[in-house]
């Protein structure tokens, strides 16, 4: 009998954690597929968050690292210099990438790191049971905006490819979504095009892929992939912010 | 033996550089030397000093606190420092810049007009090595060739101009009878 | 060569090629120097962020399995302290150096010592320890940061080196040893597995507690081994002594200097200077507690007294310690510790 479907070789038979309904399921099966499909899983390197995911190093067959809160492109800026024809990436959460390793993402970036950042935008704290991130909407309601995110005392939502896209170190920035089959195969284009990016050394690549939190929305896992359409994004736009990857941001003399 | 000597002053007069020829002096010597300098806010445009110790033992403290010899560039640095001179000690002062009088007498204090001996001979910041000068001349802590090469191998190849205006303001310092 | 610049040349020749800093004073020459150096011998040097980023790029450099370090002064390394933890954690060797000055806080720049009791019992959070070196010459700090990787590679654990800004910052002849480094193999390191052995995880996360208190019990086994074998110390005219004093770094030379000016006043005073102050070396202490002519311990620190506890802890009472310490970036003068010597009835 033909074999039709396989799971992608960069996963492992590991139980995943997450809670039924959550896409964190698809984007590692999109990570593990691009690095399977471009070869190069037995010299990659992954850096896992701490949020939802901290525990990805589970489920990936490459060699995996744990980071502290929010310094995982440091720790992935460590690895690739040690070894720079490995292929390393990160996976982070919004709470992670934008809020307490803001430094590490911006600096990682305009260094033109040539890292690939996987950045998973639920616009919610899930491991710590729901509270506010940095890219909770306006008026979003969640543990700690009990009334809704208020701007004027929380501020706004941080636009991460859109702020990262003016630094002359980002080659590639794009925002993709999960939320249907058609945006998942452009997900999966576009991861696959960030690594490819790493692999020909231009430079720093993030995809930062709009995600479902069905617990912590307190919706269904159907409703809220609505309300990731009808929420997310018309705030967070998907589409291709930046894209060097023909020209590279590296000066080579 | 040890000798506990202080270079103070301004910075930019050549106080660190001054204290690194005696200590690299006292290395070539085949004596176990040391240098510390202030750092910090302290050097930027404040006052700079560095404590050289050469002995014949390992040096215990690199940290000058009484200074058998102490070079002064500075008023700051002359009141700082003068009463912690050891008795019997010898105090070089740069009288250009600090007309103070000490009126301790149990230490020898050499007045040399030294800014000016180096302003009036084409030797504009050099009035650290003029100390220098009356210094081996008055202590004798290291031998007169010694510091040359010292000199020599201290200032850099591409620099190596600046080696004869530095052996000159030595050998004025050393001529230089006040 | 100053103590900074001798530390950073030591390190290159020790195998490391990767250095991750933040300035700060007075630690400043050891990143100016790396980042002379590491260009043209083909390293990376890397100016990060923040203390933050710097110790995590240490953290990622390490867990690919190449010696890697970085440099930094108090304030700075209690921003490393959680990234200390992390490799602490994942069992990862690394080297930080520590210039101390005064603290807390912001405090000042000048010599300290008062970061012993952070780099030797609160490097950060959870049940850990450093490797802690203190040496006191320029000469000790190049020889130690040979030791110093190699214990870290061989135990798997960040090690230390407290300086301070007396250390760093002086120049003394120094002469570099003509030894190859020794790297390990390092089979668990996340290098990319080559299609030829399972993945590798480099990680401090153990939700099970069973397994994370085997984890920490398997660490402290190893902690262990370093405690009896790792200890370093030096004595100096301790065997006839009646004081002893206990003084390690820079603190230690100063210590020296009054310990033969009270022997010149027929005051027989002696030193226990340790070199590793995690593990605290015993035997020198030990011997002292069980040498009849030894009156009293005098412990002489550049704090407000934080070594002197563990000097406490290993003589148990058996003889009075007393202690003497200067702060907030004052270093002790010889005269100073002397007159302390003198004032615990030395003289007789």
């Amino acid at each position: 009998m033909a074999i039709v479907y396989q799971k992608p070789k960069a996963l492992t038979d590991a139980t995943m954690h997450y809670c039924p309904g959550c896409t964190h399921g698809i984007i590692h099966k999109l990570v593990a597929e691009a690095l399977t499909e471009l070869n190069v899983e037995d010299h990659a390197v992954g850096v896992c968050p701490v949020g939802c995911s901290v525990m990805a190093y589970n489920y990936f067959t490459c060699d995996m690292v744990e980071a502290p809160h929010g310094r995982a492109p440091a720790v992935a800026t460590g690895l690739k210099r040690a070894i720079p024809s490995n292929v390393v990436f990160t996976y982070q959460g919004d709470g992670d990438l934008a809020a307490i390793g803001t430094a590490e993402t911006v600096h990682s970036a305009t260094r033109g790191e040539n890292i690939t950042i996987i950045f998973v935008n639920n616009a919610i704290y899930g491991m710590t049971g729901g509270q506010m991130a940095p890219t909770t909407l306006p008026g979003q309601v969640t543990q700690t905006t009990p009334y809704g995110r208020d701007t004027n005392t929380a501020g706004y939502p941080v636009r991460v490819c859109e702020m990262l896209s003016t630094l002359d170190g980002v080659a590639y920035a794009t925002r993709v979504s999960v939320d249907s089959v058609p945006n998942i195969k452009k997900a999966k284009e576009a991861i696959k095009k960030a690594f490819q990016t790493q692999i020909e050394g231009k430079g720093f690549s993030i995809v930062e892929v709009l995600s479902a939190c069905p617990t912590n929305w307190g919706l269904t896992p159907v409703e809220a992939l609505q309300w990731l359409r009808d929420n997310m994004m018309p705030y967070y736009p998907l589409g291709v912010y930046k894209d060097k990857t023909a020209e590279g941001v590296k000066h080579h003399d | 033996m040890t000798k506990n000597i202080l270079f103070a002053g301004f910075g930019g007069q050549g106080i660190l550089f001054s204290g690194k020829i005696a200590a690299y002096s006292g290395l070539l010597e085949g004596k176990e030397v040391s240098w510390l300098p202030s750092y910090g806010p302290e050097m930027r445009g404040g006052t700079a000093n560095c404590s050289v110790v050469i002995s014949d033992e390992q040096v215990a403290s690199p940290l000058v606190l009484n200074p058998d010899i102490l070079m002064v560039m500075n008023v700051q640095s002359f009141d700082k420092f003068i009463d912690s001179v050891v008795p019997g000690g010898v105090v070089l002062v740069d009288s250009t810049l600090v007309s103070k009088k000490t009126t301790r007498t149990d230490i020898s204090v050499y007045e040399v007009p030294a800014t000016k001996l180096a302003a009036d001979n084409g030797l504009e910041g050099l009035a650290n090595m003029i100390l220098m000068g009356k210094m081996l001349e008055t202590t004798s802590f290291v031998s007169y060739d010694i510091m040359k090469k010292a000199l020599e191998k201290t200032i850099p190849p591409k620099k190596a101009h600046l080696l004869d205006g530095n052996l000159k303001a030595i050998d004025m310092g050393m001529k230089y009878e006040g | 060569m100053k103590g900074n610049e001798a530390l950073a040349e030591a390190a290159i020749r020790a195998g490391c090629r990767h250095f991750f800093g933040y300035p700060i004073t007075p630690q400043t020459e050891v990143s100016a120097y790396m980042s002379k150096k590491m260009p043209k011998i083909g390293g990376t040097f890397l100016q990060a962020e923040s203390e933050l980023a710097a110790i995590n790029m240490v953290l990622g450099a390490a867990s690919a399995g190449v010696r890697a370090m970085t440099s930094s002064s108090s304030p700075g390394i209690s921003l490393k302290s959680e990234g200390i933890s992390y490799i602490a954690g994942s069992d990862l060797p690394c080297l930080i150096l520590n210039v101390m000055r005064g603290g807390p806080g912001l405090g000042g720049i000048q010599p300290s010592q008062a970061d012993y009791w952070q780099a030797t019992h609160a490097m950060g959070h959870g049940d850990l320890h450093v490797l802690a070196f203190a040496p006191s010459t320029v000469q000790e700090m190049v020889d130690t940061v040979m030791t110093a990787f190699d214990l870290a590679d061989k135990y798997r654990m960040p090690a230390m080196i407290l300086a301070d800004g007396l250390l760093g910052q002086m120049m003394e002849p120094v002469s570099f040893p003509e030894v190859e480094p020794h790297p390990i193999e390092k089979p668990w390191a996340a290098c990319g597995h080559g299609g030829k052995r399972p993945h590798n995880i480099i990680n401090s996360l153990y939700l099970q507690p069973e397994e994370l208190e085997q984890k920490v019990r398997e660490r402290f086994e190893r902690y262990e081994l370093v405690k009896a074998n790792e200890a370093r110390e030096e004595e100096y005219l301790t065997d006839d002594a009646e004081i002893v004093v206990v003084a390690y770094g820079a603190t230690a030379r100063i210590a020296k200097s009054a310990i033969n000016a009270a022997r010149a006043e027929g005051i027989k005073a002696g030193l226990i200077r340790p070199i590793t102050v995690w593990p605290f070396p015993q035997k020198g202490i030990e011997k002292a507690c069980q040498n009849p002519s030894v009156q009293k311990f005098l412990a002489v620190e550049m704090s407000m007294g934080q070594m002197v506890d563990d000097v406490r802890l290993v003589v148990n009472g058996r003889k009075p310690v007393d202690f003497y310490g200067r702060t907030g970036g004052i270093i002790p003068s010889p005269a100073e510790i002397l007159a302390k010597i003198k004032s615990m009835g030395g003289a007789q």
